[in-house]
């Protein structure tokens, strides 16, 4: 299938482009695979390649209802970083950080990680002391972070001057330089042509219906395109879920949330970072085109209709005027929503079981883009051995049940939580 | 725009009302076992289609309401206070 590089680029220009080679196959599903991962999304494209590429098991298959890369992979706001706190938390997105610099190597695939940083706006003197108690727990766990002064703030995104002249005054800011944006689709391409390079099977259209048991144990699923049978089944359908698990009984600590996202028509380098707003949900990046992209809270109603409604529409572009008026001078060329895995404590489940034969990642919330890579990296990990890496011990299904919650936002048994 | 048609202040839209929460789960017993307890404070159905769930009409008559809505599909298809059942519900308990 050749490498993709500079040269390549050269002879394949010469020859008008015809001699491209699509980038991944579309095998037929085989009767029998070692693993099948449920969900062509960025996750379960990533745990198929380090499965293939770190544990050597490469008769893999992952099945994807639709295209991949069409799910929230393909919708979020491409906001990577790892300002968490707790300690089950804090190293597991570190070491995604890892993982996102040398990606784009890894995988001969420009994921266009981009570390242009993230910074969160405080907006009055406690909210400055709850950063600077977040920025100190973040080094502790030997992660870069900055605090920094309204001068500071003003100086690397001069378009918050309006706002902070008028009814917002900036007090300060907190700064993880190293995190930044990345390309939402060439991760999902770039996992899905480098799995299918070392032997996995990508399988587009094939929905899984149900799962076929023998005795008390999982060995393979139905689908629209037949049964499947498999030794292990990991399912990482984010949003969906708890559809899967409720046709094994299984119900989960997680509610499916939209969430929406919205992109402004091109426009002059404005915003250099990442920036949220501190006195109301929004946060607003520019994507290498040119388009602001932005979002801010769920609607709030349970859902698996991968659309928002209004009155948030409205509550984000109003959060987004307080603290970029000019923002009301642009056209708005999309918005669109998607289904998250809202976990009852905001934190993931990477665990074995609680069936045999099935493996479960699950409850992102509206963070897990960043986890790509080490979600799919823990996940393999987790599959290949029967048992969780360090990085994932603590993202068990039964924390819940045992009263051991990562519960980052400090808010309780709630399914809203980032 | 969900709207939702208020027994007391008739349809109203989406923007006045809270959403609580699903309405088929029910306080166990202080007593109850801990799993129990764990599958009322933590697990959920999640249902992907017809949901009983309670809104809030916080800025109309601030009346706690049950609504049928489809999660599929935003759809509203009954609205009632808290102790009503749906007519197709009453029907079958009869
Ligand atoms: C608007 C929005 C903004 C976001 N912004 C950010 C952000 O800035 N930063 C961040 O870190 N995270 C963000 N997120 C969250 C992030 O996108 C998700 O947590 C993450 O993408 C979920 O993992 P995934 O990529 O594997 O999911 P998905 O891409 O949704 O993959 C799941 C796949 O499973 C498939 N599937 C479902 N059911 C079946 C079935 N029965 N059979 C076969 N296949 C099935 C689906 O079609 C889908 O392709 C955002 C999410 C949204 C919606
Ligand atoms: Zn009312």
């Amino acid at each position: 299938m050749g490498k993709y590089n500079a040269l390549n680029i050269a002879w394949q220009a010469l020859r008008g482009n015809k001699n491209w080679q699509r980038a991944w196959r579309d095998p037929q599903p085989k009767s029998h695979y070692d693993v099948i991962i449920i969900g062509g999304g960025g996750h379960g494209l990533a745990t198929a390649y380090y499965l293939a590429k770190v544990h050597g098991i490469t008769n893999v298959a992952v099945l994807e209802k639709s295209w991949i890369g069409g799910g929230n992979v393909g919708r979020n706001t491409t906001i990577v970083r790892s300002n968490y706190m707790l300690d089950g938390n804090a190293p597991f997105y570190e070491m995604g950080m890892d993982l996102w610099r040398t990606m784009a190597l890894d995988l001969n695939y420009n994921a266009m990680f981009s570390p242009r940083g993230v910074m969160n706006l405080a907006h009055s003197k406690a909210q400055y002391d709850a950063f600077a108690r977040r920025g100190n727990s973040m080094c502790l766990n030997g992660i870069d972070a900055v605090i920094l002064s309204r001068d500071e703030v003003l100086e690397r995104e001069p378009a918050l001057r309006a706002a902070d002249q008028e009814r917002f005054p900036i007090f300060g800011g907190l700064l993880q330089p190293e995190a930044g944006n990345a390309r939402h689709d060439a991760v999902a391409w770039g996992y899905a042509r480098a799995a299918d390079q070392l032997g996995v099977d990508i399988i587009q259209n094939c929905e899984v219906l149900d799962f076929i048991k023998q005795g008390e144990e999982i060995v393979g699923v139905k689908t629209n395109r037949g049964d499947i049978r498999a030794d292990k089944v990991g399912l990482a359908v984010a949003g969906n879920s708890s559809r899967l698990t409720s046709k094994l009984g299984l119900r989960l600590p997680i509610e499916s949330h939209v969430l929406q996202a919205f992109v402004t028509e091109p426009y002059k380098p404005v915003v250099n970072g990442v920036v949220t707003f501190g006195a109301g949900h929004f946060y607003v990046s520019q994507s290498d085109k040119g388009g602001l992209v932005f979002g801010g809270d769920i609607d709030g109603y349970n859902t698996y209709a991968q659309r928002g409604n209004l009155p948030v529409f409205e509550d984000v572009i109003s959060s987004g005027l307080s603290i970029m008026p000019g923002l009301s001078r642009l056209k708005l060329l999309r918005n669109w929503g998607g289904i998250m895995d809202m976990s009852m404590d905001g934190s993931p489940i990477i665990d074995v079981g609680p069936i045999d034969g099935l493996y479960l990642n699950t409850g992102w919330c509206y963070g897990g883009f960043k986890a790509t890579p080490a979600s799919g990296w823990c996940f393999a990990h987790t599959i290949a051995n029967d048992k969780a890496h360090a990085l994932n011990e603590a993202y068990t299904l039964d924390r819940f049940a045992k009263g051991y919650t990562i519960d980052e936002k400090g808010a309780g048994p709630y399914p809203k939580a980032h | 725009m969900l709207r939702i048609n208020c027994p007391h202040c008739g349809e109203r839209e989406h923007s006045e009302f809270t959403y609580g929460e699903d309405a088929n789960r029910s306080l166990p017993a202080t007593d109850a076992s801990l799993e129990t307890w764990n599958e009322y404070v933590y697990q959920r159905d999640n249902v992907a289609g017809e949901h009983m769930e309670y809104w809030h009409h916080a800025l109309g008559c601030r009346t706690w309401l049950k609504v049928q809505r489809n999660t599929l599909t935003h759809e509203i298809s009954w609205v009632g206070l808290p102790h009503d059942m749906p007519p197709s519900q009453t029907e079958a308990q009869s």
